[in-house]
Parts: C-alpha cells; structure tokens; sequence
C-alpha cells in the first residue's frame, strides 16, 4: 500500500506523458494496435481515393465508415472478456436464427440473399465472423487442452451449421473464412498435428464433394484460375486485367510504381471492381513494389500484434479468440492479395481496411476492439 | 471428465498455445512470402511483358484523313473545295429509342422516311459510342429547324467536317466528276492505309483520274482509350508522355486544270434543254478549255450524299444526265470528216484541186439503181473541192469515195485521231470507229457481212454507216486541221501543286505522231475552204460567221439517226424529237493563229450550221475575247 502510495505520487514526474497514456488505458485503447491499424487506413485511403476516380464525395464515405468502425472498436474495448464469453452462447444463437431468417426472408442482391432488414440493413453473416471463433472459444474455455475428439466434433457441428447456412445464401467467400475462423481456434487450441492431417486428406474428397455443389459461376471461377487467358474477356478478364496492373507497375520504372492517380489500367477503367476487391492491384500499378511491400508489413505489424496480444491473455477464452481474430485476418489479407495476384481463385473477399464498403469493416474492427479489450482488461496476477 | 483434472494446468496450456502461435505465425510469414514472391514476379521478372500489355491496353491508333486538293480552273478560280458542312449524327448509347427519335426525325423532314431502317441498322451494327451519321450536310434552315427542336433529340447532334464542294457544279460535272461515298469495291482497290478514316473518294472525271495526286496520305495519332474503347481526355502528362509520336496527314495536292470555268458556264448554258456536247481545245497544245455534256448534273448531291430515291432519278433519267457524252459519246460524224476526207482524197490522188462533179442531188453507183442523196434535193450543180467542202455538197464525195478507198479513209482518219482513244487524262472515253475492210472481216461472223460494199465506201465518204466519234475526237481533230497536222495529247489537268509548300509542276503537252501531208498547199486549201463555210459567199454556216472580228474555219455536220427509206418524203415535224439528225460542228480560230478548236454535237439538233454552228462561234467569241458579241 504504502508502495503503491509513493507509485502513486512519483508517477506524475516519472512519466510526464502518461496523460494521452493514461486516457488510452481508461479507453482500454492498445496504442501499437491503434497506430498500426490508423497507418493501414490512412495508407488506403490514400489508395482509395485514385481508385474511385479522384471523387472526394466516395472518399468522405469511406472516412465515414472508418470513423464509425473506429468508434465501434472503442465501445467494444470496452467490454470486458468475461462479459463477451458470458453473452457468447446467446449471440451465436441469435446468428443462428438470424441466418435462418436470411435464407427465408433476406433482400436478394446479385443473385444472392445475404441481407437482412430489421430497422437497419445487415449481413448477419458478417457478425458470425466473429461469433463462430468466439463460440468454440467459449466452448474450450473450462475444458483442457488439447481438447479431445469428442469435443472437437461438438466445435465441427458449431462450425459447420453457420457455414452452411451461408453457403447456402450463397456466400462461398464469406462461408469457408468463417469455417477458418472456427479451424483456427482448434488449431490453436492444441488439436494434434496427426488430425490435422487426416482432415488435410479427407479435404480430398471434400473438396470434389463441394465441387459437386458448387454453383456455376463458382466452378468458373476455379477453372478460369487454372487458366485465365481461357476466357481473357469473360471471367479471366479480372485476373488477366489485375495481373498488367500490378506487372505494369514495378520493374523499369523503379520500385515505385507509375505514381499515385497515374494508374492506366485503374483510370481507363481496364481493371473491374478496382475500389473492391481489386484494390491491392490500384496499389501495385501506383506504388509499385515498396508501395505493395509497405502495406503488407503494416498487416503483418497489426497481425503479429494481435499474436502478442493473444499470448499474454490469461485465460482460454481470450487467447484462443485473440489468437483467431489475428489469424482470421492474416487469411482474409493473404486470399485477398493472393486472389488479385493470380495465386488463388477470385472469391470475392474484400482487401481488409482498404476496400470500399462498411459492412466487413465494422466487424473488423469490432474483432480488434475485442483484441483491445483482451489485453487492456488482463488482471495483473502474481506470476 | 472434469473430476479427473479438476484443476487446469494454466502452465503447461499457456506453453502449447505459445507454441502454436509460433506455428501460426511461421505458416503466416510463408503465406505472405509466397505473395511477396508473386509480387517480385509480376512486378520485377515479367515487367516488360506487363508494361507492353498495360500500354497496348489504352493506346489506340486513329487515322487522320488528309484534306482533299483543291481543284481550280485555268484562272486559278475554284471549282472544287472542301466547305466545312455540318452533318447529322446520333450516338447510339446516349438514345433511350432508336426507333421513335429516326421517326421523329423522319416527320421534322430532317432525314427520309425511307432510310428509317438503314439507319437502324446502323446504329445496331457498330460500337455503341460510334456516331451514325444521319445525314451528311445540314442546310442552314435544317440546322435552325434542329436547333430549336434539340433538347427533344438526346444523342443526335450535329457536327461540322469537311465536305467537298463544287461551287459551278453543274457546269463542271463531266469534266472534273465527282467524289462519293467509299463503296467496298472502292476499298480493295485502294491502299487501305491511305485511306484509313477517309470516308469518300473521287469517282469519276479528274476526281478519279487524280485520285493518288487529289488524296494525299493519311496521317494517324494516338489516343488514350479507356476500356471501352472511348476515347478519353488525357490529363496527366505521365500518360502523355508513353504515347509514340504522332504523324500529321499530308495534304493532297492542289490541281490546276486548263478549263476556263467562263466556257463551261457559256457551253452548259448554251446547251441547256439539249442533249450534247461541247469540247474545246488549245491546239497547240492540247489543253482542254471546255468540257461540257449535257444534260448535266450536280455533283454536289454525290459527294453530299443522296438519298435512294434521288439516285434512281439521276439513273432513270431518259436524257441519261450521269452520261458523259463529251467523252463517251460515239456519233456518226457527218460531214465534219470532209476536211479530212479531202485531205486524203489530194493526198492519195483520188481527185485535184481543179477536178469538178456536177451535183444533181444525188449518186447512183454504176450499174445500181440505188440512190445516195445530197443533203440539197436540188443539188450544188458544178463544184470543185473547194466547193464541195464549203457548200458541204455530199455528191462531190460520193463520187470520189472510190478512188479513195475504205482503207484510205481508215487510214487518213486515224491519222486525225479518229477511231482511237484520244489518250485524254480522264478515264472512260469511247473509241469511237472508222471502219476498214479488216475491221468488217474481223467484226461480223457472217461470210456476206464480213464483205464490204462499195455502197459502204460511199456513205463512208460522209460520216455516216458504221463511223462513229466522240465530241472529244471531232475536237482534237479540228485541233489537227488547226495546226496543219500537229497533234497533242488532249489534257485537264494543266499543273499540279504542293499544297504545302506551293511548288507547281506544270504538265508538259504531249505531242503527238503528225499528220504529214506531203503538200502544205494542200492544207492552205482545205483551210481556206473551211474558212468559207463560215466566211464565205455560200458557206453553209456562214449565217454565223458573217460579220465576226477576227477570221475562222469551221465545218458543220447533220448526221442521220435512221436511214430514210428510198423515195420516203423527209419530214422533220413528223419525225419524233428523237429521230431527227444530229447537229455537228467543228471550228477553229484565229485563223491565221488559231487558238481555239471547238466541236459542238446537239443531239437531233436537225442541223449543224444551225443550231451546232453558233454554239461553237460563242465559246470561240468568249475565248478570244469577243465575249459581248456572243451575248447578243
């Protein structure tokens, strides 16, 4: 007491810029966390902007729904782990039905139903981003770990149902990063390497059994993958299109791409959907390879941050949820780019904090407050 | 299971989570190397491919037409330009209904009804931001009348560009022709390059004949498309500077004729109502001073454009306006060969200047009854050569024509241009004919046709069986008797010049093989007796000669369109319009320097001296100066 007293009072001359510290911490706010993810927005608003065609009316949207994303992320902060693992079971189930509701009430848009109107219009697909991670944490949390066979069954039905459901609407994208959310807890969690392989090898016939269920355009996609200069004006164009964009922007023209607003491929319209999903190519074509470099080491930062974070919480429930926000994101930043650069098919996942639109943004961000609000609610236990 | 371990072992879990975060993050830092990778190949191993595909991508090469020369008459007065018009174009991607806009069109009488589904067609076929044009000149009334109606026609517009233009259209029509719309058989003749983003070419008279000289080549320049192939503004300088150099167009030549634009308005003048021809030369050296058929048409409606219904008028026509007679025509000649013949006849022996026939009105072959008629029913009585030519008296001819011969006529003929083609720079003249024994043995399959007839050699003698010549022929031959028997070329086109820098090449005349006479007294004769005809005491055309300022020589000529059965009455005004005799005639003058050489054809004109003859003594007069005469 009396130690803490004097800690009390020396604390003040000690650290004379503990006031914005201070505020942070009452904000339960990570600072690296907090710089790491406003240097990733400022990056892509920048980027935005030339991708929209210069239109400050689009950007004002953009900075719009960051702000609100941002001051989402703070009240989730807010909220302390144990209260978030308590409500856990009941928002899952609300997802659930609300799923439900999607598939038999939802607003049809580009040929899928993904939109639920109550008071305000949303995809509850996006809140089961998070509560697909968050449900199997809370399941593991009193259990030990490694977690068994049989209670890893219990986590794949967890899994499975939401990703069906969205599958169904359908949203593959959105469906196998929700399946991976979920996976990655497990992973996490301790599951043994030697499972892990028998799924890689029952991934086998998986993958031809969701082949078989594959839409169309779905199959499309995968097969112009393979070989997009067979198809070079249908669905090969966005690839082949991307692909100029970001070879065009490097090499002789130094590492710094042709310039910010100076894109072709991105002004002439060459490039489809360069404010979305293929914004990553805008910024190959203008930044060239520091430009494609830098962002990608201000991903990394946030990601290994979120690692960190994840590896001081104190209790299950929060490690393994940290540990899944940071990887989930790690795998929405590498199909995205892996996608724009031919790697992967296009499976419409949007460019995290950079692309154009709110939805995802608002449950990024609300997976970040919950990483803030896991490291900044730890009680300090004696160690 | 939870009694078994009913405390969490915080340790040894915290341990394995810590592991496998480093997992995680090793697997994380593989997965977005593998994009690093990716991105140094792209960006680094294959730039150049991908640079060569991002430029391809945008930059689309346009052609840059030339501008067309301009054409101008011997007194550099213009008689061909290219006049800024403004023309009818709707965009098809900016009309909601393509349909109802041409049909609202159609009732403002902006383009005709007709065309409605060309033009639909149009506007179909092409890329959706490619303009259709609806019609190609808007009058200034059309342009007022839309203008008001505008805010009704979203995507139509009118835009300016170059049309060609022909301020005396009708008047110059055959000589100089016309530019109209490149028809596909147009563009695999041409160099496709040169013609690259030219919409019209010249078709017919010096437009066609100068086309290589009139057109001049196509330049190009880059544009930026977007990927629509939409041409867009270019603002940024760093997308400018990647464009390859452009290259401007080169301009045509301008062309500079020996027309005198004054003839061609005097002879279409003259020849208006009529069908016929007037050409005239300079006959030393061959350049054409007027070139008029009528009737005439106006070029202006090609190189415009006209609708279906206006072409079928022009080709349906009976007095076949598109039908350039000056050239193409093939008359008989009449007696507008008997300088040439008389020629001939001293030259081969077959008469003298002294030898007289005695003219009862016609001529019976020996041991036939049938017979040959002068034109005078009474006939000329006693003449001589001189005579025989100034009274134009048929009989004289008739009688020397054996003597002569078919092949001499062939022969003395050609050697005046008649029978071949005159080498003129235009292209489409006619040959024309003199017959010969060959030329029969060759022409019929029959063993009795293949013969040839004294009674043919007689007719021959007057410019009437087979002997066909263009008016353009009876001019270079006029022009021949002239200049007692030196020849050239006929030519438009008298100078060509750069149109950038203005350096003119004049064309020289090009002579021709002379008609050698072995006696110039000879020609002092014929000329004198030509003289006659117009000037003299009983010269049929001396009606129009007499009381002229200066000296001429002419010869009239009445061709028959039908032969006249034996003992029928000849009665012109029973006779249809159509069946009456040609009105030839040929001229020159000064005479003693001559400077001009006319030949006058008025189709079922009835009479040489009468109608042909004072056509020919007025662009004679206007050539040489006496213009108010002629406007009496």
């Amino acid at each position: 007491m009396r130690l803490s007293d004097t800690q009390r009072l020396l604390m003040p001359k000690a650290a004379p810029l503990s006031h914005f510290s201070l505020l942070m911490r009452r904000l339960h706010v990570d600072g690296p966390l907090l710089g790491g993810l406003l240097l990733i927005c400022g990056f892509g608003l920048f980027v935005l902007y030339s991708a929209v065609g210069e239109s400050s009316r689009l950007l004002m949207n953009q900075v719009v729904r960051l702000s609100v994303a941002f001051v989402g992320m703070i009240v989730v902060a807010q909220l302390s782990p144990d209260f978030l693992r308590r409500w856990t079971p009941w928002g899952y189930l609300a997802g659930l039905i609300l799923l439900v509701l999607v598939l038999t009430k939802g607003d049809v848009g580009q040929g899928a139903r993904r939109w639920l109107d109550l008071g305000i219009r949303f995809q509850p697909s996006e809140a089961m981003k998070l509560g697909v991670p968050m449900m199997a944490a809370w399941y593991l949390h009193d259990r030990h770990m490694p977690p068994r066979l049989g209670q890893l069954l219990v986590i794949a039905v967890m899994i499975v149902v939401p990703t069906i459901l969205i599958a169904r609407q359908p949203d593959l994208g959105t469906a196998l990063l929700i399946a991976a959310s979920g996976i990655i807890v497990v992973v996490l969690a301790g599951m043994s390497f030697r499972l892990i392989a028998v799924m890689g090898l029952l991934a086998v016939p998986g993958a031809l059994g969701l082949w078989s269920l594959m839409q169309d355009y779905q199959k499309q996609r995968v097969l112009t993958l393979l070989n997009p200069d067979s198809d070079p004006l249908g669905a090969g164009y966005n690839i082949i299109q991307s692909k100029i964009a970001i070879g065009s922007g490097g090499g002789s023209g130094g590492l710094f791409g042709k310039g910010w607003t100076n894109g072709s491929q991105a002004h002439l319209e060459f490039l489809p959907e360069r404010d979305t999903d293929f914004i990553f190519a805008v910024l190959g074509e203008e930044f060239g390879l520091l430009g494609v470099l830098l962002l990608l080491a201000l991903y990394m930062f946030v990601i290994g941050r979120g690692l960190f974070i994840a590896v001081q919480a104190h209790d299950t429930y929060s490690r393994l949820l940290a540990g899944s926000i940071s990887l989930t994101f790690l795998v929405y930043v590498f199909v995205n780019t892996a996608m724009v650069t031919g790697l992967v098919p296009v499976v419409g996942v949007p460019l995290p904090l950079v692309s154009f639109g709110g939805t995802s943004m608002v449950t990024l961000m609300a997976g970040f407050g919950i990483l803030m609000s896991i490291h900044s609610h730890r009680k300090l236990l004696p160690h | 299971m939870d009694l078994l371990s009913p405390i969490k072992d915080h340790h040894s879990e915290r341990r394995l989570f810590v592991g496998r975060v480093i997992i995680s993050a090793i697997v994380s830092v593989l997965l977005l190397g593998g994009v690093v990778a990716r991105l140094v190949q792209l960006q680094i191993v294959d730039h150049e491919l991908f640079a060569e595909k991002s430029q391809g991508n945008r930059v689309r090469i346009e052609a840059v037409p030339p501008i067309r020369g301009l054409i101008f008459d011997r007194k550099g007065r213009v008689i061909a330009e290219n006049e800024p018009a403004y023309q009818l174009e709707l965009i098809p991607e900016q009309v909601d209904d393509i349909d109802g806009t041409l049909r609202r069109l159609a009732a403002l009488d902006l383009i005709d009804a007709n065309e409605i589904d060309t033009y639909k067609e149009l506007s179909r076929s092409g890329p959706r931001f490619k303009p259709v044009t609806l019609k190609f000149r808007l009058t200034e009334e059309e342009i007022a009348n839309f203008a008001i109606q505008r805010p009704r026609f979203p995507g139509v517009d009118f835009k300016p560009r170059l049309v060609r233009h022909y301020p005396d259209g009708e008047a110059v029509a055959h000589a100089i022709g016309y530019v109209g719309a490149l028809s596909t058989s147009d563009l695999q003749r041409l160099d496709a390059a040169r013609y690259a983003g030219t919409s019209h070419t010249g078709k017919t008279g010096v437009e066609n004949s100068f086309e290589s000289v009139l057109h001049g080549d196509a330049g190009y320049r880059h544009l930026i498309t977007n990927a629509r192939g939409r041409q867009v503004p270019i603002r940024s300088s760093e997308l400018l500077d990647t464009l390859p150099v452009d290259l401007s167009p080169g301009p045509g030549s301008n062309v500079y004729l020996s027309l005198d634009l004054d003839l061609q308005r005097l002879a279409t003048r003259a020849l208006e109502g009529r069908r016929g021809a007037v050409v005239a030369l300079d006959p030393w050296t061959g350049e054409i001073l007027a070139l008029v058929s009528a009737p005439t048409f106006d070029p202006n409606l090609f190189a415009v454009g006209m609708t279906t219904a206006q072409y079928a008028e022009l080709q349906g026509n009976p007095d076949r306006p598109l039908f350039n007679r000056a050239v193409r025509g093939a008359y008989p000649p009449g007696s507008t060969i008997k300088p040439m013949l008389a020629l001939a006849a001293l030259e081969t022996g077959a008469t003298n200047l002294t030898r007289k026939s005695l003219c009862i009105g016609y001529f019976m072959l020996p041991g036939t009854t049938h017979r040959y008629r002068d034109w005078k029913p009474e006939g000329h009585g006693a003449v001589d050569l001189h005579d025989a030519i100034e009274q134009s008296c048929d009989v004289y001819f008739y009688e020397i024509s054996g003597d002569v011969g078919i092949d001499n006529i062939h022969d003395y003929l050609g050697r005046f241009g008649l029978g071949n083609l005159t080498g003129i720079d235009m292209s489409g003249e006619s040959k024309g004919l003199v017959p010969s024994r060959a030329w029969k043995r060759a022409s019929f399959g029959n063993r009795d046709d293949q013969r040839w007839y004294h009674g043919e050699t007689v007719i021959a003698s007057i410019g009437q069986g087979y002997m066909l010549a263009t008016p353009l022929q009876l001019a270079a031959a006029a022009s021949a008797m002239a200049t007692r028997g030196v020849r050239y070329r006929p030519h438009l086109v008298a100078a060509v010049e750069d149109a950038l820098t203005g350096e003119r090449s004049m064309i020289r005349p090009e002579r021709q093989p002379d008609v050698e006479i072995s006696n110039e007294f000879y020609w002092d004769e014929v000329i004198a007796a030509m003289h006659d005809v117009m000037q003299g005491p009983r010269g049929t055309a001396r009606a129009v000669g007499r009381g002229a300022p200066y000296e001429m020589a002419g010869k009239s000529g009445t061709a028959q369109v039908v032969s006249i059965a034996q003992d029928e009455e000849y009665n012109e005004e029973e006779l249809e319009e159509r069946l009456r005799d040609h009105a030839l005639f040929l001229s020159f003058a000064p005479l003693d320097d001559p400077r001009i050489a006319v030949a006058v054809i008025v189709e079922n004109g009835s009479s040489g001296s009468g109608v042909a003859a004072p056509i020919a003594k007025s662009i004679m007069d206007e050539y040489l100066g006496y213009g108010d005469n002629a406007a009496q």
